[in-house]
Order: structure tokens, then sequence, then C-alpha cells
């Protein structure tokens, strides 16, 4: 295996994994904090250093609604959103999973109006969870070119054939320059298999796409879509596996950090976990058995390797940086579900923070630690207590 | 044009792309021009379909009517998708030895296409992507039981503007649909329409010809929803033209030609009186209408350099 290491923005660096994957198609809509990714992709196809199509198109309905087509005549294909680009999207997105078109889109995630907020947030991934498209969350830009090489592989694996969303927080993770590893273009191509698709738009064996389904076929396509998301697992973690081999950077569907024998873990998604670690680092010096587990496969949902991450603890402390207004928090109440039928299981309390952009530091973390633990001795389980609001 | 139907039917493919024994209306214009258009595009086609009348009675799961390549996906977004076709093909053609010469056309109705697909539309033809879009616009939609949209023409009663003792039905004039492609300063715009075969095919065979985005919005009688009998389709749909309130006519690089220049309109009351759509109609609104279509079909004649008529 090559690979360079070099200071470089997430975003450019996501950008740097589109061409190494030779993609054919990206199809695209500037958002904050998407940009810098399509506008380093747009660079990369004007200077020729990627032989792409580059669709701009004039919003991102038509952004995923192109990468449908282009998918489904078998070019490889790539977008990037984030926010309200996802939202408008959604409905496509949800065409996108069920026609089995392996789309790979890069989502810098952000605050959803109203008010408006172009800051991170992962309230926009939360929104699109139950259409069919699997999701990983990344920590930082390493693990966001890893995650696109690794999305390509994945989506287009002929026992898989979905779209594959990467979650990377805006501006916290996308916009921020640090040391990653390339891979070259060579070690990409012997690792990375071509996109060849049994079932393309060709008038020599001409099939129909996206017929409707009358009430006696719908349930078994909904089924058997949801059997495809389910059993993508398989395929992801052989690819992860296959990834590790090669670059000893292995990605897991739930991460722990110093969590072994741990009385209380804290659950999160996303960059803020790499401010939670110094907090958990911290707090153990000063003899708290604290752990950190972090959500790295939130489609499929992991639900065995929850329950065998959080079982032995006795405290479990959700931090979700998405609200579902009036119902519980999305991360929270999956955890819970995991763990509802499990004979010894954790006490759990679920805190929303970090919306919009606003920091969660490593003393935040701490006290998040400190109001979880209080709320599970107070017997208010069941709330969704709300970090940091000002009153 | 006359000339030119006497042997124009023997030079007709007899090929069908979309298969008989879909689920259309009797008497539907709109899937008859549908087959016209696939006859003169062939077989080296690619179809994306807009949700609407020719998605739900071609394509039940597990059958289709179609014999072409053909994707549907949703309402708005059939020009984008096309987009996404026509680069694919173009970057698979350059990086991974697609030889192929295929034609990219989408297919809406009017609601597709002049309103919930303006925008992608606008956006394809903008970007300059190689496809056809054609637009069979039956004047509301049907599909969903005849609701009205903003190519319902001025005084037709549908189901969400009706008349009514307080409402005449539709108050708004038609949008026109081939000045607002043309205004894209694409290479091609056309209108046609279903009672005119070789009108269509003609169109459609210059169309995919030329590179770069094109335009056919075809006038599809709609018996049900226009409430007329089914067994004359043809009949007003050729009203609808030689009444002048649908005229006939291309633009090509930005010059207008009418192509079924009649020397004498027929009066407007000829064709609105065979629909149920209009029977609500007073002499008041049918003489509004006169009006209209007269300085309208000046409009276009203007435009092709011919003369005024009364």
């Amino acid at each position: 295996m090559a690979s360079k290491r070099i200071g470089i923005e997430a975003s450019l660096a996501i950008a740097e994994a589109v061409k190494l994957a030779n993609t054919d198609v990206i199809a695209a809509y500037p958002i904050t904090p998407q940009t810098h990714i399509v506008e380093g992709l747009a660079e990369l196809v004007a200077n020729g250093e990627l032989d792409a199509e580059y669709i701009p198109v004039e919003s991102e309905h038509s952004a995923m609604s192109a990468c449908l087509g282009s998918s489904a005549v078998g070019a490889r294909t790539f977008t990037a959103t984030a926010g309200q680009g996802l939202i408008l999207m959604h409905e496509v997105l949800l065409v996108a999973a069920s026609m089995r078109l392996p789309i790979v889109m890069a989502v810098a995630n952000r605050a959803l109006s109203g008010p408006l907020n172009v800051w991170g947030d992962q309230s926009d991934a939360m929104v699109t969870r139950d259409g069919g498209w699997i999701q990983i969350f990344v920590e930082n830009g390493q693990q966001a070119f890893d995650q696109v090489i690794c999305s390509f592989y994945i989506a287009e694996h002929p026992d898989v054939l979905l779209p594959v969303m990467i979650n990377i927080d805006g501006f916290h993770v996308s916009h921020v320059i640090e040391p990653i590893e390339l891979l070259d273009r060579k070690t990409v191509d012997e690792f990375l298999p071509p996109y060849k698709r049994r079932y393309t738009l060709d008038p020599d064996n001409p099939v129909t796409m996206g017929c409707f389904a009358a009430p006696n076929m719908y349930t078994e396509t909904r089924k058997d879509l949801d059997n495809a998301v389910r059993e993508s697992k398989k395929v992801i973690l052989d690819v992860w596996r296959k990834f590790g081999e090669l670059t000893g950077r292995h990605y897991r569907p739930i991460e722990q950090y110093k969590a072994d024998r741990a009385e209380t873990l804290l659950v999160l998604a996303g960059g803020y976990s790499e401010n939670a670690m110094d907090t958990i680092d911290k707090m153990q010096g000063e003899g708290k058995k604290v752990g950190l587990v972090r959500v790295r496969l939130w489609r499929p949902f992991p639900h065995d390797d929850i329950k065998e991450a959080l079982s032995g603890a006795s405290n479990v402390i959700v931090l979700d940086r998405a609200i579902s207004l009036g119902g519980p928090a999305p991360i929270c109440s999956e955890i819970r579900d995991s763990l509802y039928s499990h004979e010894k299981k954790p006490r759990i309390a679920s805190i929303v923070g970090g919306l919009g952009g606003r920091d969660i530091s490593p003393a935040d973390f701490e006290k998040v630690i400190e109001i979880g633990l209080e709320r599970i001795k107070a017997g208010r389980e069941h709330e969704t207590y709300m970090y940091g609001v000002r009153e | 044009m006359e000339t030119l139907s006497i042997y124009a039917p023997k030079l007709v493919t007899k090929g069908e792309y979309i298969a008989s024994g879909h689920r259309a209306c009797s008497g539907c214009g709109e899937v008859l021009a549908v087959r016209y258009v696939c006859k003169a595009l062939g077989r080296n086609t690619i179809i994306s379909n807009a949700t609407g009348c020719m998605e739900i009675i071609s394509s039940p799961l597990p059958e289709t009517a179609w014999e072409v390549p053909w994707i549907h996906t949703l309402f708005e977004n059939a020009s984008a998708v096309a987009s996404g076709i026509e680069s694919g093909i173009k970057a698979l053609k350059r990086k991974h030895g697609y030889t192929k010469e295929v034609k990219v056309v989408a297919m809406g109705g009017d609601g597709g296409t002049a309103d919930i697909g303006l925008q992608s539309l606008s956006g394809a033809l903008e970007r300059g992507h190689d496809f056809l879009y054609v637009c069979y616009d039956n004047e509301a939609y049907m599909n969903t039981g005849i609701q009205r949209s903003s190519e319902t023409p001025f005084g037709a009663s549908t189901t969400t503007a009706p008349a009514g003792k307080k409402s005449m039905g539709q108050h708004t004039w038609k949008k026109n649909m081939a000045a607002i492609a043309a205004a894209h300063n694409i290479p091609y715009v056309a209108t046609s329409c279903s009672s005119y075969p070789f009108d269509i095919m003609s169109k459609v065979e210059k169309a995919v010809k030329i590179k770069g985005p094109s335009y056919i919005h075809i006038l599809s009688v709609c018996p049900t929803g226009w409430r007329c009998p089914s067994r004359q389709t043809i009949k007003v749909g050729r009203l609808a033209v030689e009444t002048g309130i649908f005229p006939v006519y291309e633009i090509e690089n930005g010059q207008y030609k009418l192509n079924i220049d009649l020397p004498k309109l027929r009066p407007v009351e000829d064709y609105l009186k065979m629909q149920g759509r209009y029977r609500h109609l007073t002499k008041e609104h049918t003489a509004e209408i006169q009006v209209r279509v007269v300085e309208e079909y000046n409009k276009v004649r203007y435009l092709a350099g011919l003369k005024k008529i009364k």
C-alpha cells in the first residue's frame, strides 16, 4: 500500500477520495457547509485531474434526481449536501434506496430551519434515517476520506446495491485542516472493484425501472428493501475488515474508547466524540469509572453491537445532537429499544446538546456526564434533558 | 402536409415501443401521441417518465408496456433524471468504452412539466443536455381526477376550479410553455397535437437529430377530462388546431414557423361545444375566448413573419 500524509481540509480530502474512486458523475448544488467538497470536485474536474461529468444542477432535488439517472445507466455517482439541501432531496433519497441505486453522498451535517442556522448538528441525518440509506458517522477528516472509498465498495457490492450517506459534522469536521493519510490511485484501484450493474437502462436489453406497486405488491417490495438494508451489514463488516487489513485503520459499527470496565458510558456519534475522549481521559485519571461509546453505523442499526457494548455498564448517558420535537431523542430512543429486552439492562439518561453549532467542550462533557448521573439517580430516565439552555 | 400524408404512412416503422394492453382510457389522445413519439424515436432510446397518466397506465408492477429502457422515479424530476442519464452515458463513452448512440428523452404531462416540474426542466434546458423533452398536455391533472393546472384553458371546468354560481371555472389563461422553453435559447422547440401523427413524428425526428436540448409540447386530447365522446378524440384535436386555439408551430434556433397555416380560422364555438368542460360558458365567455384566441394566434403569425388574420 502506498499513501502520503498531508495537511488538508476534511472537505478537500473527501474530494480527493472521490477522485481516487474514479467517479464518473457528480451532480451537486452548493449549500453551506458542504461547499468546499463540491468546489474541490469542480476544481479537480476543471483541471483534468478527475475525468467526470460534473452537473451543476439547480437544486438538491435535481442533484439527487440526476444521480438516479447516472447511477441507473451504470456510472459511478457521487453527490454532497447539508441541512436544508438534504431535506429538499428527501423525496428523492427514498427512491434512490428503493430503486437500489448505489449513490454515495457526503453530508456536512447541519441544523434545520427554522430559525435558519448554517452550523452543525445531526438533525438532518436523523430526519432522513428511515429512507433505506446506509448511514455512517465519521469523526474526523481521515475517517471521512476512508469512508468515501469504503462506501463506493459497500454501495456497489452486488449483495448490497444501496446508497450510502457519510455523515460529517458541518464545520467542526468539514472545515478542519488536519494531517490525513491519502491513499494513492493504484492502491484504491486494487481495493475498489469497478461498478458493474446487472441491469442498466440499456436499449439492447430494455428494462422498466420504477413501476408502481398496488396493495398486492407494495408490502413485499418494502420487505425486500428492509431485508437488503439489514443484510448489508455483512458486506459493510467485510469491506471494513479488508480496508483495515490494507491501511491499519479499523472501523466497527459501534466503537469504544476506554470503555472496558466502565460503570458509566457516554454514547454519541460524530466529531464531538474527540472532545469527549479528552474528558474520559481526565475523568479516568481522577479514578472515575467512565468510558465512551461511539455510534459509527447508524443504518442498518447495529442492535447486537449496542447490546454488547453497553449491557455491562450500570449507567448509559446518550448525547444526541438532534432533537425530536415532542418525542424521545433519536439515538437514545434506539439504544433504549436495543437494551429493553436485556435482563441486566443499564439505566439510561437522554441528553440533547450541541444544536446549531453550539460547542460542547471537554469541560461541558464532564457536566453532561454529571447531569446524566443525577437524572438517573432521580429516576428521570424517561425525560430528555437539554444541555446548555440559557434560562 | 397534405401530400406528405399520402405516402408518409409507408415510411412509418411497424415497430411498437409502447405495447398494447396498457390501461389508458378508451380514446386517450395522450397514449396515441406517446406511440407516435416512440415510433419516431426508435429502439435506441432511454425514456425518463414523470409521474402521471402515462406512467400509471404503463407500469403496474410486475407488468410493463415499455419496449425501450424506461425509468420513472418522481413527479417533478423527469428532466433532472434525464440529465443524469445523458451525463452518465457521456462519462461511460469517454471512460469505459461505451459505444451506443442513445437518444435520451424525458416526458411528462402538463402538471409534471409546467407546474411541479418546471424548475427541473428549466435547469436541464439551461445546462444544455443533449436530450428531448416531450410534454403531453391534456390540460389538467387527469391522473388524480381532473384538477386544474397552469395549462388548463380559460373557462374550462375542473374538479379544483369547478364552474359554479360564482365561478366560470378556470379564470386564468393557459401558460405558454413553448415560449418558456424557447426563452432558454435552445435549438429546437415545437408544438403539435395528438391528432396529427405525421407532424409529431417529423418533429421528433428533427428534434433528436439536433445536438442539445429540444422541447416538444403536444396537445393531447383527454375524453375523460374534457368530457367528450372517446370516438371524437381525433376530431376534437383537429378542431383545437383549426380554431387557432392551439397553433402548431416550431421554433428552430429562435425562428418561428407556423406548420399548420390555415387560411381562415374556424369559430372557437365549434371546439368548445363538443366538450362538457365548457358546457357552462355563456355567449359572452365564448366571445371573450374568441377575441383572445385570434390575438394569440396573430402573435405566433407575427413571430413567424406572417400577416395578421381577423
